[in-house]
């Protein structure tokens, strides 16, 4: 089963990279942004039969590894959320 | 005093701290691969800087859950000493022997330069032989140094005195202007509540022979040596 994990910085960590980015796109000529924000993307393929053991077994990793408590919070989608074959929504 | 240097894939300071220990203060030194588990023959292991795991993820974040690392829980357990470096504090602070966490530096740059330290706690094996207020000259060399820790953990590090190194002026004074990557309070190293502990960001082993600029680094580790002969446990051996 799949499952796809959004890691983003917490609202009150000031995100230096989505900063210049914002900056970047604003010289651009994109004058209508606000707020910019990046964050990651990490797809998993694991063998767990039922989306309850997914979300278990995936948010352990996170829990563990994949975000640091301090600076990020995640969220999880399983398969039921994503696409067919995984395709970008 | 028996060294451990821990090699990760992407440790770029190893050499130098290896020659520090064994060319400047001519004490036993070994490497200690990443995959290790054995440290119980060390009295100091030290987790240098570089790009542990290419700074996958998060700088420090692959290396901290590492079996060396995990072997460390048990030594710092059984009183032994270590020291985290640059991406050796990113670790440290991944895995959870330090609170808080580093960041990417405010200034968006790689920043490699000579920096100021003032010596905030001197009741450390690494800084025993320092006077509180004194000023060391280190390079700093990293873009993700910028230290971070939510209110609570910045108070009790103030009330516990786990502060012991912020960035400063060449007099001392704690300015913004100092601050070379946007650290809460201008820190620049911490301690465990033990003492056993120590993550800073800049690199003393690039600070201790006059012929490369500076020997305030090497300040550290003789303080090392001294808290060795002070507490005795020399004799134990």
């Amino acid at each position: 089963m799949r499952a796809r994990v959004l890691v983003r910085l917490k609202p009150g960590i000031m995100d230096v990279q989505g900063a210049a980015v914002k900056r970047a796109l604003v010289g651009m000529g994109f004058s209508e942004l606000n707020d910019l924000r990046v964050g990651k993307v990490i797809d998993i393929d694991l063998n767990e039969p039922t989306v309850e053991s997914v979300r278990a077994r995936v948010g352990e990793m996170c829990r563990q590894l994949l975000a640091n408590p301090i600076l990020e919070d995640y969220t999880i989608e399983t398969v039921d959320d994503l696409a067919p074959r995984g395709a970008a929504r | 005093m028996r060294f451990g240097v821990v090699v990760f894939p992407g440790t770029w300071s190893d050499c130098d701290f290896h020659y520090v220990v064994s060319e400047v203060l001519h004490q036993p030194v070994r490497y200690v691969w990443h995959r290790e588990r054995e440290l119980s023959e060390l009295d100091c292991v030290i987790l240098p800087g570089g790009f542990s795991y290419g700074d996958y993820l998060r700088a420090g974040a692959v290396a901290g859950r590492s079996p060396v690392v995990e072997a460390l829980r048990g030594f710092v357990a059984k009183g032994g000493l270590v020291l985290g470096s640059c991406n050796g504090f990113q670790i440290l602070c991944e895995a959870g022997f330090l609170p808080g966490v580093l960041t990417r530096n405010e200034c968006l740059q790689y920043r490699c330069q000579s920096s100021h330290l003032v010596v905030e706690n001197v009741d450390t094996p690494f800084t025993r032989g320092l006077r509180p207020g004194q000023v060391l000259t280190m390079p700093i060399s990293h873009g993700e140094g910028k230290y971070h820790a939510d209110a609570e953990t910045l108070a009790r590090l103030k009330q516990q005195n786990l502060i012991v190194f912020r960035y400063s002026e060449a007099d001392g004074r704690v300015t913004k202007k100092s601050n070379p990557n946007g650290s809460l309070d201008n820190i620049a190293g911490v301690v465990n509540p033990e003492g056993t502990v120590l993550g800073m960001m800049p690199h003393p082993e690039r600070a201790s022979e006059a012929a490369m600029g500076g020997t305030d680094g090497l300040l550290m580790f003789q303080s090392l040596l001294g808290s060795l002969v002070e507490d005795g446990s020399f004799l134990k051996r």
